[in-house]
């Protein structure tokens, strides 16, 4: 399985209101509320480090989870903000805008 | 002949060739004239014209062109060119199209200082502004109806929200909702927001902050689908947030209701 690299999409919004992200895309104002899962995989999503060690290193010791469902569920997450264009993924590196 | 009307403390020179509309103008804005345009004033020009080709209900489009926004709905359509700080307006000879147009002024004004237009009524009690959030129907006028003498109602539809002298204000507005009176044009440091909702009893609850942030954005007049305005309201939005505590109000239709307000 190739790796696979996420990074935030430069045009939207987003701040960190408690422990939920607030994500606002400035294309079409739809509006994300991230849960603190979600928020985690969002604040690593720098377009260098893979999804697998994203869910390795920050997911799983800070939430107790299993490797493999976490790594399923970030999976899912992923694709439903790459789906709204607020998540870019790859399976290379991805280069800041 | 002109006009100057100060909403929120922005002055707005209207400009009209047309004598009995300028008169229309003067009794609805009655409580928002200057008598003189100061030198930061904006300026609109107003062309009266036959009826659009459209209603009022049709949803409003907004489009930027080379820094020139043009709003067009149904009965009217702004242009507004930021740099010059001027535009225009066409519409009918109706005292609505010019507040629909005025609304859309005033939130691409308020998205470079900070501030919105929210669907809220508002109101002064000691000294202190309360926004009472909600779409149609969420009892916005109805709280506003109910508020007792000491209370100085700012709007019971459209309120004016910017930061001023390291606070965020609420401002008095002549935007009415159903009912058809315009607001007192003062204005005061906001204490709280208050998220409506109609219920047999009155109690006040706290939310989170991600549900103060949905339900505040969720409620900001917002028109244009653009990248740079976007990321500016939603900015004051969270500043907002960061600043002024949010509540939801559920409430009764009781006088009673205004007990909880402090």
């Amino acid at each position: 399985m190739s790796p696979r690299y996420i990074a935030r999409n430069s045009n939207i919004a987003a701040r960190l209101l408690g422990d939920e992200m607030i994500v606002m895309s400035a294309r079409d104002s739809t509006l994300f509320t991230l849960n603190p899962l979600a928020t985690e995989i969002w604040q690593a999503a720098d377009g260098r480090t893979p999804l697998a060690e994203i869910v390795e290193t920050r997911i799983c010791p800070k939430f107790e989870v299993e490797p493999a469902a976490a790594y399923q569920d970030a999976e899912a997450f992923v694709e439903q903000l790459a789906s709204h264009g607020i998540l870019l993924v790859s399976d290379q590196p991805i280069e800041p805008a | 002949m002109d006009l100057v009307v100060s909403i929120g403390g922005v002055p707005v020179r209207l400009r009209t060739c047309d004598q009995s509309y300028a008169q229309i103008l003067q009794q609805r804005y009655a409580a928002f004239l200057q008598p003189s345009a100061p030198p930061e004033a904006f300026q609109l020009d107003i062309h009266l014209a036959p009826p659009l080709d459209g209603a009022a209900d049709q949803d409003l489009q907004v489009s930027r062109d080379s820094g020139h926004w043009r709003a067009r709905r149904g009965d009217f359509q702004l242009d507004w060119d930021p740099a010059t700080r001027r535009g225009s307006t066409r519409h009918s000879a109706n005292p609505y199209s010019i507040d629909s147009a005025l609304r859309v002024l005033h939130t691409f004004l308020l998205a470079r200082q900070g501030g919105f237009l929210l669907h809220a009524a508002s109101a002064v009690r000691d000294g202190r502004a309360f926004l009472f959030s909600g779409l149609s129907g969420a009892g916005k006028t109805t709280i506003a109806n109910l508020a007792p003498p000491d209370v100085t109602l700012l709007t019971d539809e459209i309120s004016y929200v910017r930061p001023q002298a390291g606070a965020y204000w609420a401002f008095g507005t002549p935007f009415a909702g159903e009912l058809a009176r315009a607001g007192a044009n003062v204005a005061a440091p906001v204490a709280a927001l208050y998220l409506l909702a109609q219920g047999p009893q009155t109690r006040v609850e706290p939310v989170t902050p991600a549900q103060a942030a949905r339900a505040l954005l969720r409620n900001i007049l917002f028109f244009a689908a653009d990248a740079e305005l976007v990321r500016l309201v939603f900015q004051s939005a969270c500043e907002f947030l960061r600043q002024v505590p949010v509540f939801q109000l559920e409430f009764a239709p009781t006088p009673a209701v205004w007990e909880v307000i402090r």
